[in-house]
């Protein structure tokens, strides 16, 4: 049996793709702690699919997809982060008219330029056959960067998350902090797309969060549960994956949900009271009287 | 006060929203050691107002001086308050913090001050406490604390007894008090006018400019209140103390479809 499980680990496709899902679940779950605090959890979703517009026009054109879809990341980013800045909209409404549109222009240029095939495939559902060793730097590199910063920047980023007016007239710069939140989170999503797939990052941000809430009162303790629910999520999902001879985004995603249900019915009623208010995040800010 | 020392002054300050004005050609100065009310109906303001002392709303006209270095906290409504947002009660008084260390984690001098706020406040046994499974009055207390622990000349409260029962209003109050006896300016805001604006040295009536300011018995008048309301109100007197009392006037309509008479 062991030898079995040992099995896979003799192919270098699968030792890469088991680090870049082992950290790409400890980079979501980290990062997912802001979005699922903030009431953003669907920009996850969001702005995995406004890449995947990137990662269309970038094929196209023939440009390296990471500086491609890269680059389209960040701006979808930093538009969403401008737009729901100005309150006039919810960032519900910003993530869903920036995303889908970037989304749409993404299978449109597919639709008339062609190119569907097993790119496409990787980008919508993740695959372990395309990770390289790039890749396992590439997702290193950004997630030490996205550690370090959120190490550095902890107490305004806290500050921010909780409680953004008052921070704000603490001397916070929030709308900095704001965008460095964005700019980690298209970073991350572009990282572990190769594995996850756009249709999956979602969960992958959401999830080991949300489970870390229900066992937890603490921000800080959250912040490294939800990290260490991923890295486990990410590991086992991909053993699973290769065991199960699945695509390795679905079955992260369905591991870190079989956690979740588990946690749900452990913690009870507790687990179920901290969670609840995490949908009706978003309390109206008092300065506009 | 044109003796004592001045912490902040608004001058003719115009600012609002986009292209609408919340505050037009306001003046207000405060303090050191002033204990201020601002009182006004909802859209007067009176969150803008703090916001401009706070500096975190530039005027669009007008001008405001603030003295060097002043040190000013913010304490936001309770209702405004995300409660199931996973902080501790010292997790939550960290923040005032955020500027003095780059480490997530709390120095032993941090710890030691932390500890000293929460106690200086009656609540040091709740520190590791979810900021939810605290009664009213305690929730009240964590973010004074953090304001304190931000060591603040100028503290700035925004309803600081917004649907709060009696009894917490008048722990609130004797807080505030005391905290003002030991050198603190407060300016807070209240729609609050007989629980807690008749109880305070100076008010500011505010309805998008300043209607009137000073002692409670000096600007707590009918024809006062009704500029700054736009509603008839009455005052009496009580124990040397005002009493702002509505003045309702029934009146008798008759509703469409309902018989006269009928309990509609």
């Amino acid at each position: 049996m062991i030898d079995g499980l040992l099995a896979p680990f003799e192919f270098e496709f699968f030792r890469n793709g088991l680090a870049v899902a082992t950290l790409a679940g400890g980079l979501c779950g980290l990062i997912g702690v802001y979005v699922v605090l903030k009431g953003m959890s669907y920009i996850g979703h969001g702005l995995s699919h406004a890449i995947f517009g990137g990662f269309a026009a970038s094929a196209l054109l023939g440009v390296n997809f990471l500086l491609g879809a890269g680059a389209w990341g960040v701006a979808s980013a930093l538009m969403i982060n401008a737009v729901t800045r100005r309150r006039v909209i919810g960032s519900d409404a910003a993530i869903g008219v920036i995303t889908t549109a970037s989304f749409a222009l993404g299978l449109a240029l597919f639709a008339f330029f062609g190119g569907a095939g097993a790119n496409f495939d990787a980008a919508l559902f993740g695959s372990i056959l395309g990770v390289g060793t790039e890749d396992v730097v590439a997702i290193a590199a950004v997630s030490l960067l996205a550690g370090t910063l959120i190490f550095l920047r902890y107490r305004a980023l806290l500050f921010t998350t909780f409680d953004p007016e008052v921070a704000d007239a603490s001397g916070v710069n929030t709308a900095r902090m704001d965008a460095l939140l964005m700019l980690v989170l298209a970073g991350s999503i572009l990282a572990t797309m190769q594995v996850l797939g756009v249709t999956l990052i979602a969960a992958a941000l959401v999830i080991p969060a949300t489970v870390a809430r229900m066992l937890t009162n603490s921000f800080s303790r959250m912040l490294w549960m939800a990290a260490t629910i991923g890295v486990v999520c990410g590991f086992v999902g991909m053993n699973l994956s290769y065991h199960l001879d699945v695509q390795s985004g679905p079955t992260i995603v369905l591991v870190a949900a079989t956690m979740f249900a588990a946690v749900f019915m452990v913690t009870g009623a507790t687990g179920r009271r901290r969670t609840a208010a995490l949908a009706r995040r978003g309390v109206a800010p008092a300065w506009a009287d | 006060m044109s003796a004592s020392v001045e912490l902040v002054a608004l001058e003719g300050v115009t600012c609002g929203y986009g292209s609408e004005a919340v505050l037009v050609d306001v003046d207000v100065a405060v303090a050191k050691r002033e204990f201020v009310g601002i009182v006004g109906p909802s859209g007067a303001g009176k969150t803008t107002v703090l916001r401009v002392i706070a500096g975190s709303m530039p005027p669009a006209h007008g001008r405001v001086r603030r003295r060097a270095g002043l040190r000013v906290a913010y304490v936001p409504q309770i209702e405004t308050i995300n409660w199931s947002f996973p902080v501790t009660v010292q997790e939550c008084v960290l923040m005032a913090r955020v500027s003095s260390r780059r480490l997530p984690w709390a120095s032993r001098v941090e710890r030691v001050a932390v500890s000293e706020v929460l106690a200086r406040l009656g609540i040091e046994e709740l520190r590791e406490r979810h900021i939810r499974e605290l009664s009213g009055g305690q929730q009240q207390r964590v973010f004074i604390a953090r304001a304190l622990l931000g060591e603040p000349e100028l503290l700035l409260m925004d309803e600081p007894t917004s649907g709060v029962d009696v009894r917490l209003r008048h722990e609130v109050l004797h807080l505030l008090d005391d905290l003002n006896a030991r050198g603190l300016a407060i300016v807070l805001m209240t729609h609050d006018l007989n629980g807690i604006a008749t109880h305070l040295p100076r008010l500011v009536c505010l309805n998008r400019r300043v209607i009137a300011t000073g002692s409670p018995a000096e600007v707590l008048s009918p024809e006062v209140l009704e500029r700054t309301y736009g509603a008839s109100m009455q005052v009496l007197e009580h124990g040397g103390m005002p009493v702002v009392v509505d003045t309702f006037e029934h009146r008798h309509e008759h509703l469409p479809g309902v018989p006269e008479g009928s309990a509609a």
